[in-house]
């Protein structure tokens, strides 16, 4: 994939990062949901974010992209950097930024259009020129499911299943070429089979883009991850990062003894 | 049915084993006063039958008197475009066009803005901006249609009057209606389509976002497609509610009918010829009395297949969210 | 199981833009999102602005300078060094039968003994027979205020022997005096008093009749056709417009049931009409108008009762009916009256049902039951709009003035009603 030319005029910026969370704090009114957060997510990797419930790993991942903004009284303290700029700066557009990064939720929730449709609505939006039907394919199949559904495009995409509705979230999500995919557990609300599939295709779409993804399942980060991030919500239940390192790593040899019970199922 | 025993120390006894204390009696006993009770209510609940019963008797007999009448046809009545009983004239279409002219014109008022108005308050607006406008649209939707109509007639056709000059507009036409007719009705358009709009999943709306939408594509091409059976059932709603609106019509837009789509000229509608001929001399049993019904009968079928669809809309398309 | 899903890389189908291109895309969506921004808001205005000049409309109309003259003038009436303001009824009725022929004082009579009539009327009939004030032309507000110069021309020039003085056409009197044919003499007391006899006739029916039918539909009726057709019958006829009220009143009330409506039946007949089209008539077109919309009202209230109150009840041994009407009644009661004060307020704006059904034009006397004449108020308004005259639209702003008060604090109540209590209503 072609790498983009950077947004700011910034000289031996580090290629290999792809977005960076720096002394990150996010309030909701005024209850602090996370706390000093200090992350690099490397390009081209999955990353995960792992943790009990309540951890502030949504909303980590959610502060990523500025989709925290549209949540009444929330506030950041910190950065975001990505490509050099902090996403936060009040110079910056948030509807440019979500282009660039995107996301799939944990419900799957696809427009109550066609599956056609569903994909190409938000590559039209921002301007593509082209072959759609062709671009369309091209991302239903980087979403593993051209096969299933190329000869019926035109129906409603409320038909499908449950993991074929996430992965076409998944394929309108890519159809606008963001470089980075933020995950918000896209699993959990569906079947072992096509938990297995969408595992599958955050391996293989970590080759042209970036992934953090939210789990509340060690067992599917440690499959499918390639750096895991642990959090843990502190006693002023603000979370924070306690441990982050590449998958292998964390869980086998973990630094922190915290991470440690959590991995061997001591809580959470 | 069981029967328990025990024997007095308090211990079980064995079920077969016979002993000297009455049984307990579970069985069931008439209770007089609930039944009674229960029989007032659903005497109340059919009150309400014994109303539409009274609607469609009523209108269905004295429309079958005035059809029978000497001169009257059914053929006339929908054939003809002059209403002038003294010559024996019964043709509805004058009257229907005036309605249609006013319900048109409170259309193009009512269903834009409404909808913009609930788009505004579902999508855009803050708190205090909602708190000033909901109660001026419950006012709006509220105020007694006899002072919209004076509204019309002391204010609207004024206006118009001196925009659009004196010799174009009358003293009496459907627009001043027709306009004022839409800002009645804009608040129940608007009330319904919002009503459409919050019940879209945020989920929809968070999708739309995380693809690089602004808000308003996310509101335009997202939302309001997605509410478009309950937006659709607001819009016909709406034209029923035009379609049955007496005062407004009744005071600003004239008396006598005319059979012209001028807006700017005077016309009565249906409504407004019901109330002119019943607040006259009326004797029972006159053409004029019977062709009341007539025409009530046209108006109440309009009505009731416009609501009846209304409903449909809704239903038919709220199985598109599981 | 990865290379099923092999990436197409390098095969593009199309570009999505960067710099400078992205620039202008989103340079466009800005300005669309702009204009049509621009458009809600305009919609928001229309209807903010539609409020205000209906308001400013009827101030305009109900205060303002007026040119006034007297035939006889007061002054010259006092007795005994008493004002004519301030006389007795026993001097008004000496002056009435000094001043006025005797036919027009007998036809007066019959309509409503002059002896029996309020020293207000008697006043006002001075005024209409003997003084015989004038209005000759009266002028809105912002008139009066902004260009007074110019009336003051004009009264000189067409009015010279009559006075320029400002008025408000609402007055306590307004309020107190019945009917006249001179505007400046009229009022709403008949009116007044015909809706709120009608409006009370119309609640002893609806809402009795209303609360039992949704207690019957919410906690007793099965799921069985019959009981699904009559919600469909109750959802129709909220629906239906309520001119169609009116005709059904008419011929079912007032001419079917006329034994019944006109008092004959309880030998209590209204001497001057003599048929059906009587307060009660009005009161039960009304009642079977709002009867939909007090039961919906009620089946929600009675919805949001929560189901482990009535399990907590039963788990007790209660009956249905006890269950009923201890605890969720109670519990559901601040919505049913919201509810219906609000479908009151919609009843007591309702004209044409009521001129379908017979509102008279003209009534000196007022309603003294059930089996009298009337006229409400917005008939009375109508009616007053319907004439020519300028001096009408004036009475008819004041009128108009009242019933907005009325309605104003109905709505008012039902909204503390409301709040206190926090449900939702359907209206």
């Amino acid at each position: 994939m072609t790498i983009p030319a950077p947004l700011s005029a910034q000289p031996a910026l580090d290629r290999t990062r792809a977005i960076e969370a720096r002394g990150l704090d996010v309030y909701y009114g005024a209850f602090r949901a996370i706390k000093g957060i200090d992350l690099q997510v490397t390009r081209n990797r999955v990353t995960a974010l792992i943790g009990p419930s309540g951890c502030g790993k949504s909303t980590l991942l959610r502060a990523l992209n500025r989709m925290n903004d549209l949540i009444p009284g929330s506030r950041v303290h910190g950065q975001v950097l990505f490509r050099g700029q902090n996403i936060y700066d009040a110079s910056v557009d948030p509807v440019q930024v979500r282009r660039r990064i995107g996301m799939v939720f944990q419900k799957p929730n696809p427009f109550p259009k066609s599956i056609h449709e569903n994909v190409a609505w938000g590559a039209r939006l921002n301007g593509f020129r082209g072959d759609m039907d062709g671009h369309v394919e091209r991302a239903l199949r980087q979403a593993a499911l051209w096969e299933e559904v190329k000869d019926k495009l035109s129906e409603s995409a409320m038909e499908l299943s449950g993991g074929q509705q996430q992965r076409l979230c998944i394929a309108r999500a890519i159809a606008i070429k963001p470089e980075i995919i933020l995950m918000d557990e896209p699993a959990s609300a569906l079947d072992p089979i096509a938990t297995l599939k969408i595992e599958d295709l955050m391996r293989a779409l970590a080759r042209d883009y970036t992934i953090v993804v939210v789990t509340h399942n060690m067992q599917q980060a440690a499959r499918a991850s390639d750096d895991t991030a642990f959090l843990l919500m502190g006693e002023d239940r603000a979370g924070t990062l306690v441990e982050f390192g590449s998958t292998r790593q964390l869980f086998t040899n973990p630094k922190d003894k915290r991470t440690e019970d959590y991995i061997t199922g001591r809580f959470g | 049915m069981h029967v328990v025993r025990e024997d007095p120390s308090g211990q079980a006894a064995d079920g077969s084993a016979a002993k000297a204390e009455s049984p307990l009696d579970l069985s069931r006993r008439p209770r007089v006063g609930e039944r009674i009770i229960q029989g007032v209510l659903l005497l109340c609940g059919l009150v309400s039958i014994v109303t539409t019963l009274g609607i469609v008797y009523v209108l269905g007999k004295e429309s079958l008197l005035f059809f029978g009448s000497r001169g009257v046809t059914l053929a006339k009545f929908l054939g003809s475009t002059r209403w002038q009983p003294v010559i024996g004239e019964f043709g509805i279409w004058p009257l229907v066009s005036a309605t249609l002219s006013t319900t048109t014109i409170a259309m193009l008022v009512a269903l834009p803005l409404g909808l913009g108005v609930a788009v505004y308050l579902s999508e855009y607006a803050s708190p205090r901006m909602r708190s000033v406008l909901k109660p001026v649209l419950e006012v709006l939707a509220g105020v007694p249609t006899v002072v919209y109509g004076y509204f019309a007639l002391t204010f609207v056709t004024p206006l118009l009057r001196s925009i659009l000059g004196r010799n174009l507009v009358e003293i009496y036409n459907t627009a001043s209606a027709g306009l004022v007719m839409g800002i009645l009705i804009l608040p129940l358009v608007s009330s319904m389509s919002e009503d459409a709009l919050s019940a879209v999943p945020r989920s929809l709306r968070e999708a739309s976002y995380a693809l690089g939408a602004t808000r308003l594509e996310t509101a335009i091409q997202v939302v309001v497609p997605a509410a478009l059976s309950g937006i659709a059932a607001a819009f016909i709603l709406a034209v029923s509610r035009a379609v049955g609106e007496t005062m407004i019509v009744s005071i600003a837009a004239g008396a006598g009918p005319a059979f012209t789509l001028n807006p700017f000229r005077a016309a009565e509608t249906m409504t407004g010829h019901i109330v002119r001929i019943s607040g006259g001399d009326l004797s029972y049993d006159s053409l004029d009395y019977n062709s009341i019904f007539a025409i009530g009968l046209v108006l109440f079928l309009i009505t009731l297949t416009l609501n009846v669809i209304s409903r449909r809309v809704v239903q038919r398309f709220r199985e598109v969210y599981e | 199981m990865s290379a099923r899903w092999e990436v197409l890389s390098g095969d593009e189908a199309g570009t999505l833009p960067e710099g400078e291109g992205l620039r202008l895309n989103l340079a466009r969506r800005y300005r669309v999102a702009s204009l049509w921004r621009a458009f809600f808001a305009a919609a928001v205005l229309v209807a903010i602005v539609s409020l205000t000049a209906l308001l400013y409309n009827v101030i305009d109309q109900a205060f303002g300078l007026v040119a006034v003259q007297n035939t006889v003038e007061p002054s010259s009436l006092a007795v005994g060094g008493v004002p004519l303001a301030e006389q007795t009824s026993e001097q008004l009725l000496a002056l009435l039968q000094q001043r006025v022929p005797s036919a027009v004082l007998r036809r007066m009579d019959s309509e409503q003994p002059l002896a029996q009539r309020s020293r207000e009327d008697l006043n006002a009939l001075v005024l209409e027979r003997v003084v015989q004030l004038r209005v000759l032309k009266s002028w809105p507000l912002h008139l009066s205020l902004l260009d007074r110069g110019a009336i003051e021309a004009q009264v000189g020039e067409q009015f010279p022997q009559a006075r320029l003085v400002f008025r408000s056409w609402l007055t306590p009197e307004f309020l107190t005096r019945s009917q006249s044919s001179t505007p400046a003499l009229a009022g709403v007391r008949t009116a007044l008093l015909g809706s709120l006899w009608t409006i009370a006739i119309t609640l002893l029916v609806a809402f009795p009749l209303g609360v039992g039918a949704a207690i019957y539909l919410e906690e007793y009726a099965r799921d069985s056709w019959i009981n699904r057709a009559l919600q469909t019958n109750i959802s129709n006829l909220a629906g239906v417009p309520s001119i169609i009220y009116g005709i059904l009143g008419l011929a079912m009330l007032v001419r079917g049931l006329e034994p019944l409506t006109s008092g004959a039946w309880f030998g209590a007949v209204d001497p001057t009409t003599a048929n059906g089209r009587t307060i009660l008539s009005a009161g039960l077109t009304l009642a079977l108008l709002v009867l939909p919309v007090v039961i919906i009202n009620a089946q929600e209230a009675m919805r949001a009762v929560p189901r482990s109150l009535r399990l907590a009840s039963y788990a007790l041994g209660a009956t249905q009916w006890q269950t009923i009407w201890h605890h969720v009644l109670p519990s559901a009661l601040p919505g049913i009256l919201t509810g219906s004060v609000m479908a009151m307020s919609r009843a007591i704006g309702e004209t044409a049902p009521l001129v379908v059904v017979g509102a008279s034009t003209f009534i000196a006397v007022d309603p003294s039951g059930p089996f009298s004449k009337f006229t409400t108020l917005p008939v009375q308004i109508y009616q007053w709009t319907s004439r020519p005259q300028d001096q009408f639209r004036n009475i008819a702003a004041a009128a108009i003035l009242v019933l907005l008060a009325l309605f104003l604090t109905l709505n008012a109540s039902a909204v503390l009603l409301r709040n206190r209590y926090g449900r939702r209503y359907v209206s």
